[in-house]
Order: C-alpha cells, then structure tokens, then sequence
C-alpha cells in the first residue's frame, strides 16, 4: 500500500500547477481519491457535518445494485443456455465458445457456475466499453473546464449496461452512453446540474435511434437469430400466452434487459437504499401506488381487444424494467423533486404514466423508461409549486402575527 | 468592414436569427429531415424576407402605425403565395414534401421581425441586404441541420446514397432518431454551443 502511495505522490507533481500533464488533473485526482482518503482538509467552519459524501453515497447505490448485477449475471447466461439446451447445441461459437471451453465449462443451464461465466460474458463487456467511452467524456469535461471528475458517473456506467439487452452491439453501447452523459448530464453543467437521468437519457437515444437492436422479439436472449419476446410483449400480443410463472418473474429468470428482470434483487437494494436513506422511501411507494391504482383502473375499465388492460397490479410490479426503473432510476437525487411533498407527486405520476404507456400505447410494451425520464422534466416544476406555497404560508403566518 | 457588408453579413455568425435570437425554429424542425427540402425552404424564405423587407421599405413613410402589422402582414402573405405557387410549378415533388409549411412562411417570425424591427426605420436598399443576410443566415442553420439529419439519418445526401445502409447490403445503419422532427431541437442546440464557444460575447448574462 505504502509503495502505491509513493507511485501516485511522485507522479503528483506532473499534474500540479506548472507540470506538464496540468491539464490531465482531474483524472490524477479522480484515481488519488478514489484509492486514498483525500489528503486536503477543510481548513476553515466547515457546513457539513455528515460523513456521507457524494462519494459514500455513490458507493452505497454500488452496493445497493450488487444483486441485481448477479441476477444479471446469472439470468443472462441461464436464458442463452435454456435456449441452447432446447436446441440441442453444446457449445458456441466465436470467442465466448472459445473461453467457456478453455475454462472446461459448458453451456447446461443445470450449472450455475456455467450460467454466470457466460453471462458474465455478455455483462463485463458491455460494462467495461460504457466505462471507458463515458469516462473518456467525463474526463475531457473535467479538463477543458477544469473541475474534478464526479463521482456520478460510477453509478451511470453501471445501471446503463443493466438496462441494456445482451445483444446490443458493443458501438451502439460506445454511441448510446457518449449521448447520455453529454446531452444527458455535461450540457446541463456536469453532476447535480443535470435535469435527466444519464443512463436513461443514453438508452432512450438508442431506443429512438436503433429500436431494432433494443425492442422487439430478437434481442432479449443472448443467441445469435433465435427470437423470443419478454413476458411483457407476450402479454400485449392477443396471439401469445404468457409463457412464465408468477415466480419466474418475480425471481428474474424471465427475459429481459440484463439487470432488470428480478423484482427479488430490486427490492434488497431497495431495503439497503431505505435504511441508509440515500434513496427516498416516499418516491418508491408513490410510484407503486401510482401504478396500482392506474392497473386497477384499467381492470375495471377493461377492453375486448387490447389484453394489457387485464393485466395486474402484481403483475406490473413484477415484469419489465418497472422495479429496476422505481428502485434506482425514480429515486437519483439529482433529478427526482426534492421537496416531500413533490416526491409524491413525481413518484405517483411516474407510476400512472409508466401503465399509461404500457397499456395504451401498442407500439411502446414497456413504458417506465419514458415515464421517469417525462417526470424528470416535471420535476423542477413541482418542486417550484410546493416552494411557492411554502413562502406563501410562512408569509401568512408572520402577517398574522 | 463596410457598412453594407456588415448588415450582409453579420446575420450569418454573429447575430444569426436562429441561433442568436432564437426566431424562426419551427419550420428548421419540421423540413430538414432531407437537405433537399432544406434548399428549397431557405430560398423560399430569403426570397420572401429579401423582398418583404424591400416593399415595407419603400412604403415605410405611408403606413399609418396603427395598422402597420396588417400592412407587413398583406405584403409578406402575398409573397408567401408567389413562393408557393413557383414551387408548386417548378418542383412539384418537393412542394408535396414540404407541404403546409411554405404556406407556414407568413408565420416565420423571422420575417414579421425583420420587417418591423429593420425595414420601417431603415432605407429600401439597406433593408433588401439585411433580408438577404437573415434569410441567409436562417439558410445556414437550415442547411447545416438538414445536411446531418439526411446523412446520419437516411444514409444519403440530395437523395443520392452516401453511407449505404444495411437494409441495402451495406455497413451503415440508419439512426432512427434523427428522422424524428425532434433530433433538430438537439442539432440547432449543438450549433449554438459551437457558435457560442467560438464567439463568447454571444453568450447571455445570467
């Protein structure tokens, strides 16, 4: 450790005022505080008294997405290697096939070992690309405008490739997370400025730019040319039966992008985000509850042609992105409201949005995506309402006085 | 730099109507998704700010104020047919394609703007420069954002194939999004963060 500490200190010159690599710092800073507690203390009154900085925080929705990222990793290679087994094929192609037999693992969906190797094989690529192409970006903000790396991005670059379909081809990746983070956060002035979600601004550019290789039947499962829909496009196809349990779904061992599918694996980060209240409690419920009454509504409403419409609170809960979206992507403190009060609006109406989309609009099976970035955009408003009535309220009072 | 010139000019870069003064977006959405009809909307519309500019100049000193707006708004709606009418001859294809929005010319607040804020003060000549200057800088921003959509969008550029797409048997995949009238909002607001970091005084004080 101590000899680390000495590399990085003797590099540090290069990187100060004056060195030659001046321009470079925020990187030289990034990798220091992310390895050492930063050595610079606040010398004068200090204003927060909280151990949980950014950086905590940003660690512990890392923490919190830990189950997800091992449902992901499972989940995608157990669904290639069903499909595989049902085919009757024992091995695969190109370089995947050539590590998994190197390594001596097959592709039987009975081994978990065998299940998470090659998902990890769809996972860790798609990971490491959206590392290196977001951060790339970060890092040449933070030097032509001269502000440290945030921390932010640790959490963007690792909800993106969880909300992504195996498939997706590695440029798309490249293309889709250099949109997010500079349309979706760097344009608005970097992190806390940003008005959306960078990991959803990036997947909703690819969702409107290449829909074929992020919808439909042909994506979801992570071999080449077979197609099979996710449980939500089955239910909204009359000609289809939903082919999974209740339990399946619940669980994750449905298909889907890689680290949404299992409601189980939200709702432990869910529980971590609560206890250490770095995810708000108020937007999580009132999007639940937004989405049962809406479901509800559309039960009793109901609808000869369109299925969606029969489908149930319980059912919503537990199939597409709906958990994965309320859980981590709702909940970012940057763009969700702030005030109490707004948080349930924002959170109800991204539940009654999020059906809204998924049962009346055909040509969009799964809506959450939309709904919370639509929201995003209302968020500031509804904060500025419940401000304003604050100050009026307060105004009163001291009138009255 | 002359004082003609620089009223020729200056619409272009340093106070061009769509990324300066932020007029006239409306129609940059809605007809740049191919640069053909690009071309013909920005002519449509130097041709009727140039010579709009022009009629309200020479007759500036006989509007009554009070009914100014009905005068510029008679002058421009009969330019606006003349426009569409030639199009409607001329290239019927692209008139189809451009639909209601030559027709939507007589609502481009650039026009109304340029007739009310340039042409009642200023002499015939100067007036017809500045409309062509606006026009042309309208052009720019039209033609910059319609180059890319086309490209990007559709692979092609004047309806001949540049990237060939992969429904074609080629490499390049078409970006959906750039089709959708939207993506211009994102392109003319990367324009104006290229102008303005190449000409910071552009940048508005908070």
């Amino acid at each position: 450790m101590k000899l680390l500490r000495r590399v990085l200190d003797k590099q540090a010159q290069l990187f100060d005022k004056g060195g030659k690599l001046e321009r470079l710092h925020p990187l030289y800073e990034a990798l220091d505080t992310f390895l050492y507690t930063s050595g610079r203390v606040t010398t004068h009154a200090s204003h927060v008294r909280d151990g949980l900085d950014l950086k905590r925080m940003m660690m512990t929705v890392v923490v919190a997405l830990i189950p997800a990222v091992l449902m992901a990793l499972y989940n995608t290679g157990l669904q290639a290697n069903l499909v595989l087994a049902e085919l009757g094929r024992t091995e695969i192609l190109g370089w995947r096939g050539a590590i998994l037999s190197f390594l001596g693992v097959g592709v039987t969906p009975e081994s978990i070992l065998a299940n998470v190797l090659h998902g990890a094989l769809y996972f860790f690529p798609v990971y490491l690309i959206t590392l290196a192409a977001g951060g790339f970006w970060e890092v040449l903000f933070a030097s032509v405008r001269r502000h440290q790396v945030a921390e932010g991005f640790l959490v963007t670059s690792l909800l993106f490739p969880l909300i992504l379909p195996p498939d997706i081809p590695w440029w798309q990746v490249v293309v889709g997370i250099s949109f997010g983070v500079v349309i979706g956060k760097e344009v608005f002035g970097g992190v806390g400025m940003n008005v959306l979600n960078p990991a959803l601004t990036a997947r909703v550019f690819l969702f409107f730019a290449y829909p074929a290789q992020i919808s439909g039947d042909k994506v979801w499962v992570a071999v080449d040319g077979v197609s099979r829909a996710t449980p939500l496009a089955e239910l909204a196809d009359p000609l289809l039966d939903l082919s999974v349990s209740y339990w399946d779904a619940f669980l994750g061992f449905i298909p889907g992008s890689m680290g949404e599918t299992s409601t189980l694996a939200c709702l432990i980060g869910a529980a971590v985000l609560i206890l250490t209240g770095v995810g708000s409690w108020r937007i999580m419920l009132a999007t639940v509850l937004g989405m049962a009454t809406t479901a509800l509504l559309m039960n009793v409403a109901g609808s000869s042609s369109n299925p969606l419409f029969q489908v149930t609170p319980l059912q919503h809960l537990v199939l597409g992105g709906f958990a994965f979206g309320t859980v981590f992507m709702a909940t970012d403190p940057v763009s969700a409201a702030v005030t109490d009060a707004g948080k349930w609006i924002y959170g109800w109406l991204i539940g009654v949005l999020a059906v809204m989309i998924r049962v009346i609009n055909p040509a969009f099976p799964e809506g959450v995506m939309l709904a919370i970035l639509f929201m995003n955009v209302f968020a500031p408003i509804i904060d500025r309402i419940f401000i304003q009535r604050n100050i009026k309220r307060r105004l009163v009072r001291n009138v009255g006085r | 730099m002359s004082k003609a010139k620089k009223i020729l000019l200056d619409p272009i870069f340093n106070d061009n109507p769509i990324a300066r003064q932020i007029l006239g977006i409306c129609s940059a959405l809605a007809v740049t998704s191919k640069l053909e009809t690009s071309i013909v909307m920005a002519l449509a519309v130097i041709f009727v700010v140039s010579f709009s500019n022009l009629a309200v100049s020479l007759i500036r000193n006989h509007i009554p104020t009070s009914i100014r707006i009905l005068v510029e708004m008679t002058i421009i709606a009969s330019l606006v047919i003349i426009a569409d009418q030639f199009i409607k001859a001329f290239a019927f294809d692209i008139s189809k394609q451009l639909s209601v929005y030559v027709g939507l010319i007589i609502t481009n607040c650039i026009i109304m703007g340029r007739a009310e804020a340039f042409a009642l003060k200023n002499p015939p000549l100067t007036s017809f420069l500045d409309g062509i200057g606006n026009g042309l800088g309208y052009s720019f921003v039209l033609l910059s954002v319609g180059f890319v959509r086309e490209l990007l969008g559709s692979g092609k550029l004047l309806g001949m194939v540049v990237l060939k797409s992969t429904t074609e048997g080629g490499w390049y995949l078409p970006n959906g999004l750039l089709v959708l009238p939207a993506s211009a909002f994102l392109l003319i607001g990367f324009l104006i963060w290229i102008i303005r970091t190449w000409k910071p005084e552009q940048v508005e004080e908070e």
